[in-house]
């Protein structure tokens, strides 16, 4: 039995850093293709503001990227430290999917940002344009492998328990790599990246047209933010992740779990809107139902019926049961009693070899578990209820809410107008935070929807950390939060001077503050003006076409 | 094409050793310019020079350091479970100092200010000089065997301190690692800056240089005889499904010259270790440092190797309980694992050489304090 406090930290330990590593994955992600489109349009046009642009949000891009790098590390690295039994029990599956990231993905993003911010002056057009691409190649590639492996995660398929080696082995290749959960969760967070990276650029380009400066460079990166944007939310919502939640128990666990759903109903499914769900009643408090909505999020379909949270504990109380044979003739086989009937016995109960390893939690040997800790594991084998019932509405509602900002914005872009609905404008300046909300919440819904498993039905999150103390997950924790909230106090400090400088930062001597500048050394010679030098003032749209030179 | 289970454990245990050789060759190379960066650069617009020499390429590199332990994970499952949670603390402290990096490079020249550039000057030394050491550190703990056991569900237990790895002789390793990784650094400096920059370098080469073989040759002694290594007595065959329990292993103080007696062309290791840094050394003070970036490249490559070839095929033994200790035959993923990872190191590796080599040609040059200051904004 490992300490239970410990295991509280680790998970804690990695929910922070992982959740804190998605800060900067998603805009990674988008800005990368961003940057394509907007260097391909400077290479065929030759037009300069392009590569401004491409410059200009290169520079946010490396901001957000170093962290990433960074906090990146972390995730490596803890599969090891804090989750080593995980990473021994399945490593042999788990372990490929990151290997090959590094080799395929990795080494080709990491080659070539460098050359991304260096290179200008040495590489032709189309070389850096070759580059920024393999960038953005590598990073969406690195997503696609990262998520295969989190698939397999959620969904462990193309695998088998082996006694003699005491993990799971990997069977076949293919199946992990073809995973229907794997498939839906690249689709779906691949296009939250790139929606979280338009509406970053549609923000802070709404920033600069409501401030009236570098108008030619904002309404050129606030169309392209609206064209990649509208397509992704799109993509995001229409090939939501629901959809991989028809296979395997865990998705479904989830499923129930995200709509309170105690009991099964008859299809199609009434949607909770709201509602008090509580783990200890079994039951939602206060809820107010829409007829039929959940069954077509859940299942798309009308006739197909999404099972309830009790009817799947009762479903795991039996697996629990036959765990603990399992568990029994595992023990057996390695202790020596490797006979054709332990053989057969084991692998009759095999599948629920998991189930039985919850009762780890309260017993070293579950074999021998009483009644009363099996109902303890049953009450375990779902996750708790409400923050799920509640990130998921969050999730959805800041889905919707950019859907509705993409769908006007790129229409009033369309018709050219956007410079003049102020509103709009503002909306896009204050929403920047909510693709990031909506990135965090998803995830959560992701990870913490699978609890209590670290791999679905097969180890439990409490089996699965390392066999350290209390006290060092107390010290590596505190460190983690010192050193990451240092480091994201400097990330903002720098995206806030840059992001508000804009394209002046660039130094082309063509932006607003640079050519303010310029005015006020013509204009007001004799006099200096001691507050002119940086403060953004709204009445300064004389250089709008000066972005357009060259 | 199928290839049999011993071999492909062979290859791995050869492939983990590449992709660390890489990792030190490379990354080894951008840590030690960074050690070297307060000392060898007086100025900011100098060590600009110096940063901007590794700008482009250190992301990289580290690549080579982030894959060794992607394949550890996926090759030797139980290795990299045992090892990263029994050196937690040294695995944090490395991570940690890992972390100046990545904003180092990139936050460092964005603000003009002196203490601010100053402050991740020194960020920059931090990633570069601790994890060099800690990995060193953590090689002479695997030379001296390692407290740790496996309980009968193979769940490790690490049963020394954090302390306890600080041990003289992993002092020693830690010396030579953070030695031969600066004088890697140096070389390059000498290669890629202008004057004064790249004669400071030559001389910190030359000293850092001598002090590494010094170190190298007495780990070398010290080994023979003071370190005990181990040997195995009996395990399954090379082909079983592998279980790190079912083999004995004992403490043989000569265990580490075993495979030196036994195929006597392993002492090439060594002899490329000091042949490489001593021509490196040599070539570096005629002002050949190109030709000395290649030896010194090779004098690393024979440090690793030689301890590689002392312990094998033992991965990290116990001290603690010998019979536990993880073995190249015994502590491998399944053969499909690794023979999927086989193919995908056969295919991309060689295609990862080829674009990183290209991207080291078009940013090849000397670097000038004139070329930063005339790309001041654009430079790191």
């Amino acid at each position: 039995m490992l300490d239970s406090a410990m295991v509280e930290l680790s998970r804690w330990q990695f929910a922070i850093t992982a959740m804190y590593h998605f800060l900067f994955v998603p805009l990674t992600l988008g800005l990368s293709w961003m940057l394509v489109i907007m260097e391909s349009v400077y290479v065929m046009t030759g037009r300069q503001i392009y590569k401004d642009m491409t410059k200009f949000w290169g520079k946010l891009f490396g901001i957000n990227f170093a962290l990433g790098v960074t906090t990146g590390l972390t995730m490596e690295f803890q599969f090891g430290t804090n989750w080593a039994y995980y990473s021994h029990y399945v490593g042999d599956v788990f372990g490929a999917p990151l290997a090959i990231e590094g080799l395929m993905a990795f080494f080709l993003e990491s080659t070539f940002i460098g050359l991304f911010f260096l290179g200008w002056e040495r590489l032709s057009k189309r070389q850096h344009l070759a580059v920024t691409f393999l960038v953005a190649v590598g990073s969406s590639l690195s997503a696609m492998w990262i998520l295969i492996a989190n698939g397999w995660m959620q969904h462990p398929v193309g695998s088998e328990f082996s006694f003699e080696t005491m993990r799971m082995e990997m069977v076949s290749f293919s199946e992990v790599l073809f995973n229907p959960v794997a498939q839906v969760k690249f689709v779906h967070t691949v296009a939250a990246g790139y929606v979280t990276a338009a509406m970053f650029v549609a923000g802070i380009s709404a920033y600069y047209m409501l401030k009236g400066r570098d108008l030619a460079f904002a309404k050129r990166s606030f169309s392209v933010a609206m064209g990649f944007g509208l397509a992704s939310i799109l993509s995001v919502i229409l090939l939501g992740d629901e959809s991989g939640y028809e296979v395997g128990d865990v998705q479904k666990v989830k499923l129930a779990a995200i709509e309170a759903e105690w009991h099964t109903e008859p299809a199609p499914a009434a949607f909770t809107a709201y509602g008090r769900p509580s783990n200890e009643d079994e039951e939602t408090h206060d809820a107010i139902k829409i007829p039929w909505l959940m069954g077509l999020i859940a299942t798309r379909s009308l006739n197909q019926e999404v099972t309830g949270l009790k009817d799947l504990m009762v479903e795991h109380e039996i697996r629990i049961r036959s765990g603990m044979i399992a568990y029994e003739y595992l023990q057996r086989l390695r202790n020596g009693q490797d006979t054709e009937g332990n053989r057969a016995m084991f692998k009759d109960h095999m599948d629920d070899l998991g189930y039985g390893l919850l009762l780890k939690a309260y017993i070293d040997n579950p074999a021998e578990a009483t009644e009363e800790q099996i109902q303890m594991a049953v009450k375990d084998s779902i996750p708790e209820v409400a923050p799920l019932f509640w990130s998921f509405r969050v999730m959805v509602a800041a889905g919707f809410w950019m859907l509705l900002l993409f769908a006007l914005g790129f229409y009033y872009n369309a018709k050219r107008q956007v410079q003049d609905k102020r509103w709009l404008l503002r909306a896009f300046l204050f929403s920047i935070p909510v693709p990031w909300i909506a990135a965090e919440t998803g995830w959560f819904v992701a990870e913490f929807g699978r609890q209590p498993w670290a791999i679905g039905e097969v180890l439990p999150t409490s089996v699965a950390a390392s066999s350290l103390a209390a006290n060092d997950l107390l010290i590596s924790l505190s460190a983690f939060i010192i050193f990451y909230t240092a480091l994201f106090i400097i990330e903002m400090f720098l995206m806030f001077k840059f992001g508000r400088q804009g394209p002046s930062s660039l130094h082309t001597g063509k932006y607003h503050f640079e050519t303010l500048e310029k005015q006020q050394a013509a204009t007001t010679k004799p006099e200096t003006d001691p507050s002119g030098a940086g403060a953004p003032s709204a009445s300064a749209p004389a250089n709008r076409h000066l972005g357009d030179g060259a | 094409m199928i290839i049999d289970y011993e071999v492909l454990k062979l290859i791995w245990w050869v492939l983990v050793g590449v992709l660390f050789i890489g990792f030190a060759v490379t990354d080894g190379m951008d840590m030690g310019v960074g050690t070297l960066l307060p000392f060898v650069g007086k100025g900011d617009d100098e060590r600009r020079v110096i940063i901007n020499t590794v700008g482009p390429h250190w992301d990289g590199n580290q690549v080579w350091l982030i894959t060794a332990g992607g394949a550890i994970f996926a090759a030797w499952p139980l290795v990299y479970a045992t090892a990263f949670s029994g050196f937690y603390f040294a695995m944090l402290l490395a991570l940690f100092a890992l972390f100046f990096r990545p904003v180092g490079f990139d936050y460092r020249s964005k603000i003009e200010s002196k203490a601010w550039r100053n402050a991740w000057d020194w960020g920059l030394f931090i990633g570069g000089a601790v994890p060099a050491l800690v990995f060193g550190i953590a090689f002479g703990n695997l030379l001296q065997g390692v407290p740790f056991h496996l309980d009968e569900l193979l769940r490790p237990y690490y049963t020394g301190s954090f302390f306890g790895l600080l041990n003289p002789f992993a002092l020693l390793a830690g010396l030579i690692s953070l030695g031969m990784l600066t004088m890697h650094g140096a070389i390059w400096l000498q290669l890629r800056t202008s004057e004064p920059i790249a004669s400071r370098a030559k001389d910190w080469a030359k000293i850092v240089g001598l002090g590494t073989i010094a170190a190298f040759a007495l780990a070398g002694i010290w080994l023979t005889l003071g370190v005990d290594g181990f040997k195995v007595v009996s395990m399954p065959p090379l082909d079983a499904t592998p279980n790190p329990l079912t083999k004995e292993v004992i403490v043989d103080p000569y265990g580490w010259l075993t495979n030196y007696r036994q195929y006597p062309w392993t002492l090439l290791f060594p002899i490329l270790g000091f042949a490489g840094l001593g021509l490196a050394i040599s070539l570096s003070m005629r002002d050949r440092a190109g030709l000395g970036l290649i030896m010194s490249g090779l004098g690393i490559t024979g440090i690793i190797m030689t301890a590689g070839a002392a312990m094998f095929p033992f991965i990290m033994p116990s001290s603690s309980n010998p019979n536990s200790s993880l073995i190249a035959w015994d502590s491998t993923s399944s053969h499909l694992t690794l023979t999927v990872m086989f193919w995908a190191a056969v295919i991309f590796i060689p295609i990862i050489l080829t674009y990183t080599t290209w991207t080291y040609v078009k940013m090849w040059r000397r670097i000038t304090v004139e070329e930063i200051r005339a790309q001041d904004k654009l430079a790191y």
